[in-house]
């Protein structure tokens, strides 16, 4: 793709995050509610197939720009660019393991057509947030399935088009042996079982649910959960997660800087107190940019080679993808904290211009999100038998 | 021979949901209920028993999804030592 489309999605993404996302920001946070007037912007702009190849009709953004997409989104509203990521997964789940398949490849016509939003349900009651491992099965007969799940955390299942649901592969199969299964909306419920009164990602409205649901056979994504989870699902999600976080602490960055040049017009020729704290925050804000950005190209990179995929599959970038969702998620709070710090109580009050209070509380659910003990578990046992030669 | 230490060491640390020695030399074991965690004991005790190290490259999925592929990698690790 060329750089002047790079920046026509990034910079469409900006406007609405500036002109729609941040407006409402607020509001979605104090009502707990969707982000419904800037999906709709996006929906109109045609970014919610940014992730799919040109060649399929999308925007073909690749790693980097959709992470770009991310961060411009969520220095306007943290749940917003929250939403945009978690969909462009689901869409790059279809489009890099679905294409084997008429039915997928008649469903992202659809998806380009009418803009659908597609949401996740991969938690689930008894396995929490262990991923891959379900209990529920995908019950297949003459050419149909069957699925109930008990969802712990589904976000936007109300308000989404489709849902990308995890099973285990048919009733006989282990709980390890998944698959991904593309839930119409037509043909599901949804009753929640739980609130979404939360600390923060507020408009992500991610309460429990209980999905009952059926469909063709054919709605059953190709190939085996494991591979989509290692090459798509946890690459996008902890590379695009990033991403958001980043752009929440960019947020934060912006009201520190804003604070100290208006301290520094009060008084030209002396360098307010606070400046050398923001020095310190700029250092920070830096390094989870650059970590991000890079783990962004280097995907981009892998994926430019003809054994990109089976890359995708070693443990040495299964630690990659760890390593960076566990770093920025522990980064993005410390700098929104930075922000507090520096600008004190204008950033305190939940009502004035420089508040990071939502930013802050958005941040806080970055560590939580697949949790940051679950994964350093996992990277301890991997890093026992890799050698990094 | 190397694939009754192979099934040993699954039956050991494979977690596998079936008796490895039921299972054919080709069975995909992550369908016989093998987590990557399991995976990853199953690499620590072939690395032991076979006295081999798996280099970074091969250390994914496909080298660990069933018996053969094991012993097949691990015959070319072993070869010429
Ligand atoms: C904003 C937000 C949006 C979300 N959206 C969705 C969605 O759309 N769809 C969806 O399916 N899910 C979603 N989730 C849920 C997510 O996928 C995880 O299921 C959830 O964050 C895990 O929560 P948990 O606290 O139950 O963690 P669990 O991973 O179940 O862990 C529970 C506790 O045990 C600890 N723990 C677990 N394993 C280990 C270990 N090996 N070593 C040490 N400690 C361990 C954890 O630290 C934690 O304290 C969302 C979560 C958030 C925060």
């Amino acid at each position: 793709m060329s750089s002047h489309s790079l920046s026509e999605i990034v910079s469409q993404t900006r406007a609405i995050a500036q002109e729609i996302a941040a407006k409402h920001a607020a509001d979605v946070d104090r009502q707990a509610r969707f982000p419904s007037e800037t999906f709709e912007a996006l929906r109109k702009a045609r970014l919610l197939t940014a992730a799919l190849p040109k060649e399929l009709g999308g925007g073909g953004a690749n790693m980097a720009e959709l992470a770009e997409m991310c961060t411009a989104l969520a220095q306007g509203c943290g749940a917003s660019g929250m939403v945009l990521a978690m969909h462009h997964i689901q869409v790059a789940c279809i489009a890099r393991h679905g294409m084997g398949s008429p039915f997928f490849r008649k469903y992202v016509e659809e998806l380009v057509e009418r803009q659908l939003l597609i949401g996740s349900i991969t938690s689930e009651v008894g396995v929490w947030g262990d991923t891959r491992s379900s209990i529920c099965a995908c019950i297949r007969e003459n050419g149909h399935f069957k699925l109930d799940k008990d969802a712990t955390t589904a976000s936007y299942a109300e308000h989404a088009d489709d849902l990308l649901v995890t099973a285990r592969r048919n009733q006989d199969a282990p709980p390890s042996d998944q698959v991904l299964v593309l839930v119409r909306k037509a043909d599901r419920t949804l009753t929640q079982t739980g609130t979404w009164d939360t600390m923060g990602m507020r408009g992500t409205c991610s309460p429990g649910f209980k999905l009952t649901s059926s469909g063709s056979e054919d709605q059953v994504l190709p190939g085996s959960f494991a591979d989509a989870s290692a090459q798509t699902m946890v690459s996008y999600s902890h590379i695009l997660w990033s991403g958001v976080w980043l752009g929440i602490a960019s947020d934060a960055m912006a009201r520190a800087s804003a604070f100290v040049r208006a301290e520094a017009r009060k008084n030209p020729g002396v360098v307010p107190p606070k400046a050398t704290h923001l020095a310190k925050m700029s250092a920070e804000v830096q390094l989870l940019r650059n970590s991000v950005h890079g783990q962004a190209h280097e995907f981009d990179e892998i994926m430019s080679r003809p054994t990109g995929m089976e890359e995708l599959l070693t443990i040495g970038w299964a630690l990659k993808m760890n390593n960076i969702k566990v770093s920025s998620s522990e980064m993005t709070p410390r700098i929104v904290h930075d922000a507090l710090q520096i600008i004190g109580i204008g950033a305190y009050k939940n009502d004035s211009k420089l508040s990071v209070g939502r930013q802050y509380r958005d941040s806080l659910s970055a560590a939580l999100m697949i949790s940051n003990d679950r994964i350093f578990s996992k990277t301890a046992s991997m890093l026992l038998v890799h050698k990094d030669d | 021979m190397m694939i009754e230490k192979i099934r040993k060491i699954l039956k050991d640390h494979g977690r596998l949901n079936k008796d490895p020695w039921a299972l054919d030399e080709a069975a995909d074991l992550y369908q016989a209920g093998m987590t990557s965690h399991a995976s990853v004991n199953v690499m620590l005790a072939l690395e032991g028993e076979f006295e081999i190290e798996f280099p970074d490259h091969l250390l994914k999925r496909s080298v660990f999804e069933s018996m053969g592929a094991m012993r097949d990698t691990i015959a070319g690790l072993t070869k010429g030592s």
